[in-house]
């Protein structure tokens, strides 16, 4: 087993390291529904890795149990080489772990700035004191935070729209926010929920480009799901295929792509 | 001439100019750039010291005398520095324009036969990489920006940084080197490289003398009264004469400071906040500009429209006149200066221009609405016209003496000359020495006595003294029946309309005018969610009926008002249509300058032009269409026929009678 999780290099020269998070055996029931039925599979540390599947296959549950938001009733989440016990999804947050929503969810009213600074909030040290009165370690917080923020700002090239109110964006700056908002807290995983849903094709490409480039130049790791098969297949390394809650394919995209059982849940087959 | 006798004593060159800023102006800002949210500022002492290190760096990788080096980006200080540090070296730098696609990039690196490169981003490096192979010349490129390079073979390629890293390290090695080569410079050393893009044929390099560019600036700041405590924000290309001039020519002179703006996409909010005191814009920012107001004005609530409306007329009124000191009644002032306090003040905050002191537009003709709507808000906004082969100024417009039809009077230091056929012909200190490797057009160009052939006709107004530009010389042509054709004319009447973005005219030789026109996206697709229309693209939008319907009203009010002109009233439009894309510098049908070219156009939609005259209703077209990255692709249309009503000119109906 242990081999599996040597260091190797990409063809595009990135790096993909040991396991940074598996998933051992996870069964997950709303009352009698079975949304997730007994499912392993490892994410590893600096790689793309997307869960695919039809409508309903379960692949946001699959996410909000990594999140921390579902608690499966079997199984273990593994994360960074420890069984990791229940936690609030805050808590799985100050672990390194952020994400990005389906439904994009940030705080309309406020300017585009103040929402990625959100996003620092993990790393906030100061008390709730020395905020209010701006003193002592607050004042020196919030300079070193907003420097980062600024730098992930130019990073997805969104400074012209630094001081402008989300709920003004089109939907697609929107998304581009919200990942940046999932960056600024310098997670090691970084979740994404369908980001290219509802995006015409220069939207993707734009938004394709900067996921590679967030795993490329800070070396995020990244799980996402996303309907787009032609983007899937394009930006990750390797992809989970899920249908009706259990996992029916995993592996490279060719590997994915040539398996009977993924074309069958995808094309649908006549069933003799 | 002596080199040495100049008109600026010890001030030969640019990096001349740099050393007394570092040490007269040491302390005072002379370049801002806003990085992270913040506006990050040089002083011209640490600029000096900036671009030394910059300079024996590129000593370091073996820069030699008459080496050009090319600079591809955008505006920022960096590549400034880069220019001057070429210069410093005895090298020439070659600006190029950032959205360049690869061929032409390539024609002009090959032309110049750049051995160094430097680019601002990965984009550029991409460009330069792709052409690389065709191109031997090309030793060394150099990049700005660190991201996404990390992957690329870096043995031909360096970080900008590293490499002033390294010339501060080396100084003891290199800086005697550097020494000689800076009191090597003279008045007639090559100062820059500028290529023309060329309304025809392939771009020519204009080489420019320190004599041209510092002489020039000289004379234009000292008619401008320009100070050492000015601002202008740096936003226009790099490869644009009118840039190396202010950003470079200007500013070294003075002494004032260059802001470069965070992105293209931030300049609005960057001039907002610098509120440059000399500011420079082609008619179609100050177009854009308008219109956004308007149609924000357009959304706001009935007081406020009817604040704005009641103060605006009360400024177009008296406006430009107190603005050019003329006497204006004690009340109109008093109202006036309420106005500045109620609705000009914050306008002209909100558009950047509350500390404009000397405004300049040139390049096209601008509508005289909008020329005044920004005039009667109390900004000197002037005109003056030039050309890349003059170091800019030809004509300029003094204060007080501001017309939006006249280009004003000639520059300090320049002489106009106006032939039998009209076309202006000008010498001046700013001419340019010549076109590069192109001895043949330079003798066409420029005569044994230096005067230089615009190309434009035009006339000096009687009485006043000011120019008046008509068209380009060689656009200008005869009708069938033997009638004036001039194409601009008309042209610039259509543009003024906020609806429409582009226009082209034809009838050089046949017997009536027809048009092809470009909506204005913005203006018409505002006029259509406030109608409810919907549309899916441009195309759809540019072939609405009711759109056609709308232009055609235009262009009818348009061959009104040619009519009136006894000269020009046979180039009346009889039938137009509205193209179903933009025109576009990347398919070649304009300039990078936005210039049109016309005998472009004409061959390309040759099946278009035909059809207004054939008499058909409508036509199919298939257009190919160059991608931003590149790629091509086509698009097809079928575009309806309009004709319009022209009008009777009066010495006819006189005629007639």
């Amino acid at each position: 087993m242990k081999d599996m999780y040597e260091p190797y290099e990409t063809p595009d020269g990135r790096t993909i390291g040991g396991c940074l998070m598996e998933m051992k055996n996870i069964t997950l029931k709303f009352g009698g529904v079975v949304a997730i039925k007994d499912i392993s599979f490892d994410i590893r540390e600096g790689e793309i890795r997307a869960i695919i599947g039809p409508n309903g296959a379960g692949k946001s549950s699959m996410l909000n149990v990594i999140s921390g938001f579902y608690h499966p009733q079997e199984g273990e989440v593994w994360y960074k080489g420890a069984v990791r016990p229940a936690m609030k999804p805050y808590e799985v947050a100050r672990m390194g772990v952020g994400r990005t929503f389906q439904n994009i969810a940030l705080f309309e009213g406020m300017t585009v700035l103040d929402n990625v600074m959100t996003g620092r909030l993990t790393h906030m040290k100061a008390s709730l004191w020395e905020q209010a009165l701006w003193w002592g370690k607050a004042e020196r917080e919030e300079v070193f935070n907003r420097d980062q923020v600024e730098k992930i700002i130019d990073f997805l090239e969104i400074q012209a729209i630094r001081k402008t109110p989300v709920g003004r964006l089109p939907y697609g700056l929107k998304k581009r926010v919200e990942l940046a908002r999932a960056l600024a807290a310098e997670p090691s995983l970084l979740l994404l929920d369908e980001p290219m849903a509802g995006m015409n094709v220069e939207e993707k490409e734009d938004m394709s480009r900067f996921i590679l480039d967030v795993n490329d130049e800070f070396g995020t790791t990244i799980a996402l799901i996303e309907h787009d098969m032609g983007v899937v297949m394009d930006l990750s390394d390797r992809v989970v295929v899920m249908d009706y809650g259990k996992k029916i394919g995993d592996g490279t995209p060719d590997e994915v792509r040539n398996d009977q059982n993924v074309i069958d849940a995808y094309l649908g087959v006549p069933h003799e | 001439m002596n080199a040495t006798a100049t008109p600026t004593g010890e001030l030969c060159s640019v990096p001349a100019l740099l050393r007394r800023n570092a040490q007269k102006y040491g302390d005072r800002p002379a370049y801002r750039e806003k990085e992270y949210g913040i506006w990050q500022s040089w002083t011209w002492a640490e600029a000096a010291q900036e671009i030394e290190w910059l300079a024996l760096g590129f000593l370091a990788l073996g820069m030699e005398r008459g080496d050009h080096v090319a600079i591809i980006g955008r505006n920022r200080p960096d590549h400034y520095w880069a220019m001057i540090a070429a210069q410093m070296c005895g090298a020439v730098p070659v600006p190029l324009y950032a959205d360049a696609v690869a061929e032409e990039a390539a024609y002009v690196l090959g032309h110049c036969g750049a051995r160094f490169v430097v680019c601002g981003d990965q984009e550029q490096v991409d460009k330069v990489i792709d052409v690389q192979d065709q191109l031997h010349q090309i030793d060394h490129v150099l990049y700005h920006d660190k991201r996404g390079m990390r992957k690329y073979d870096h043995e031909h390629l360096n970080w900008l940084h590293d490499i002033q890293e390294e010339g501060r390290a080396s100084h003891y090695r290199h800086e005697e080197e550097l020494r000689r080569r800076e009191a090597e410079l003279t008045y007639d050393s090559t100062c820059v490289m500028l290529y023309t893009s060329g309304t025809t044929g392939k771009p020519k390099g204009v080489v420019l003398s320190n004599r041209n560019i510092i002489e020039t600036s000289k004379n234009t700041s000292e008619f401008d009264h320009l100070r050492v405590d000015d601002e202008i924000l740096a936003y226009l290309p790099m490869a644009w004469v009118g840039d190396f001039i202010f950003s470079m020519g200007q500013a070294l002179w003075n002494g004032f400071c260059v802001n470069c703006p965070e992105s293209a996409e931030t300049m609005m909010t960057d001039l907002k906040e610098i509120a440059p005191t000399y500011y420079f814009a082609p008619p179609r920012v100050f177009e854009t500009q308008l219109t956004q107001v308007m149609i924000r004005m357009e959304d706001a609530g009935k007081f406020k429209r009817w604040l704005f409306r009641h103060y605006m007329d009360l400024a177009k009124r008296v406006g430009p006149q107190i603005l050019d000191g003329k006497p204006v009644g004690m009340l109109d002032r008093m109202r006036y200066a309420l106005g500045e306090f109620a609705i000009y003040g914050p306008l002209k905050n909100t558009l950047g221009f509350s500390r404009v002191r000397v405004g300049y537009t040139a390049g096209e003709a601008i509508g005289p609405e909008i020329f005044d709507f920004y005039r009667s808000l109390g900004i000197n906004l002037k005109q003056l016209y030039g050309q890349t082969e003059a170091s800019v100024f030809i004509a300029q417009q003094p204060d007080n003496e501001v017309r939006a039809d006249t280009v004003g009077v000639v520059s300090p230091g320049v002489e106009i000359r106006i032939d039998d056929k009209g076309e202006i012909f000008y010498r001046s200190p700013g001419t340019f020495v010549e076109y590069y490797n192109n001895p043949e057009s330079t003798a066409s160009t420029k005569d044994a006595e230096g005067w230089v052939a615009t190309g434009d006709a035009g006339f000096f107004e009687e009485g006043t003294g000011h120019l008046r530009i008509i068209d380009r010389a060689k656009d200008v042509g005869k009708m069938a029946d033997g009638h004036m054709f001039a194409p601009k004319y008309v042209e610039n009447k259509l543009k003024f309309f906020p609806d429409i973005l582009e226009a082209v005219v034809f009838g050089n030789g046949r017997d009536r005018c027809t048009a092809f026109i470009n909506i204005d996206l913005t203006a018409v697709g505002n006029w259509a969610e406030r109608n409810n229309i919907a549309y899916a693209s441009y195309q759809e939008l540019a072939g609405h009926p009711q759109v056609l319907e709308t232009i055609r009203s235009h262009v009818e009010e348009v061959n009104a008002s040619v009519a009136q002109d006894d000269m020009l009233s046979a180039c009346q439009i009889h039938r137009f249509l509205v193209l179903h894309k933009e025109l576009d510098a990347d398919d070649g049908e304009m300039t990078r300058t936005r210039k049109v070219r016309r005998g472009k156009i004409e061959e390309k939609y040759a099946d278009l032009l035909e059809a207004l005259y054939d008499g058909s209703e409508t036509i199919f077209t298939k257009t190919e269409v160059t991608y931003e990255d590149g790629r091509k692709g086509s698009i097809s249309a079928t575009l309806k026929l309009v004709d319009a009503k022209t009008v009777t000119p009066r010495h006819h109906e006189v005629a007639a009678e």
